[in-house]
């Protein structure tokens, strides 16, 4: 409890206010039923009709390309300004970044061992971006901001941001770096041999290599089914995070959507951190070679 | 018939997610408590074995994913 009677006054007020909102949510959306319909849900990013004309996407615009600009602009503002003016005793906004980068290479070298200088930079990369724009789209204004637009034939909403990694290209394009790095790391740690993971003809007698010859197929195959696998569980958390944040604020407008936000913080930082510890542990299995007992 | 139609997509989004979670609820189930196990095991190790069950609960866990994007897919797209 504050100390001063202003402080005291501001928090009962505070108490006040949100209990407040939490009856009138119950009001609107529950117990008198009124006529509030739930807004689009779409799969895909929504366009957005601009009046001018983009160089490469002519004029219109998906949703989630404001999100992403949002995260790098927030990535880059905080690096540049955490790494200038450095010193050896690191104050302010220099410590806050140097504990978490070294948190987080602390976390990667205990994993990689002596291969973390290598994958830290891309692993760091993606677990960040992925991180901070989970958490960007829980920001009010995401997905409820917006114009409205004609869109084949009826009036929509089209909100002006959506969380970044709710659109199917984003995450696609990120599983496709990691599997293109995976290839790239093991190419660089052992040459050609990397390739006999995929096309072998070895094995200790004559049955065993066209189970090994088989068995590298199926590796060449899982790789693409990795971008898959990464693109969709990304995605698909977010997404459906997104979808159920929008259904709970509409089924009981305060109240219901607080746990939820607190299981969106939770699964954006938990799918951040497995998309980030999943590429790591491909990399590493890349350039270790299997060897045949 | 298009009522038919209707009926037969709200049907087909509930059955795919529900369905779909069964398998991953279970293996995940199974996967925590082997790794509770292993912890009692050896307290020691439990920082390794924390790790290395997350990962194998993402995979698990994409699964259960990959059935709700087909039910939300179902649902919200034509």
């Amino acid at each position: 409890m504050p100390k001063t009677t202003a402080g005291k006054l501001g928090c009962v007020g505070l108490i006040v206010v949100m209990l407040g909102m939490c009856v009138g949510g119950l009001f609107m959306g529950g117990i008198l039923n009124q006529e509030v319909n739930l807004p689009e849900i779409s799969l895909a990013a929504e366009k957005i009709h601009l009046p001018f004309d983009l160089p490469l996407l002519g004029h219109e615009l998906p949703n989630t390309l404001p999100a992403t600009w949002l995260t790098m602009l927030i990535l880059i503002v905080v690096a540049a300004l955490g790494t200038r003016k450095m010193e050896i005793v690191p104050g302010g906004l220099q410590n806050l970044v140097e504990m978490v980068v070294e948190t987080f290479y602390n976390f990667i070298e205990g994993v990689a061992g002596d291969k973390v200088r290598m994958f830290f930079p891309l692993i760091a990369t993606f677990f960040f971006f992925i991180l901070i724009s989970n958490w960007l789209g829980l920001l009010p204004g995401f997905g409820s901001v917006g114009v409205y637009q004609m869109h084949k034939g009826h009036e929509v909403l089209v909100p002006f941001f959506r969380s970044a990694n709710a659109d199917l290209n984003t995450t696609i394009a990120l599983a496709l770096i990691s599997v293109v790095a995976t290839q790239y790391f093991g190419l660089r740690v052992q040459g050609l041999k990397y390739l006999s993971k995929f096309f072998t003809f070895k094995g200790a007698t004559l049955y065993e290599r066209p189970i090994n010859a088989f068995v590298g197929i199926l590796e060449l195959f899982s790789e693409f089914t990795k971008i898959i696998s990464f693109g969709f569980r990304l995605f698909g958390n977010i997404f459906a995070g997104e979808v159920l944040l929008i259904v709970m604020a509409f089924l009981a407008a305060f109240i219901a959507s607080l746990p939820f936000m607190g299981l969106e913080l939770f699964v954006g930082l938990v799918q951040a951190l497995i998309f980030a510890m999943l590429s790591l542990v491909f990399f590493l299995m890349a350039t270790v070679s299997h060897d045949e007992h | 018939m298009p009522e038919n139609v209707e009926a037969a997509r709200q049907i087909a989004a509930a059955l795919a997610i529900a369905v779909g979670a069964i398998g991953p609820a279970l293996a995940i189930g199974m996967l925590a408590s082997k790794a509770m196990e292993a912890i009692g095991r050896n307290p020691q190790a439990s920082g390794n074995i924390l790790t290395n069950m997350i990962l194998a609960l993402a995979f698990a866990e994409a699964i259960a994913i990959y059935a709700l994007v087909v039910a939300l897919a179902i649902k919200f797209v034509a």
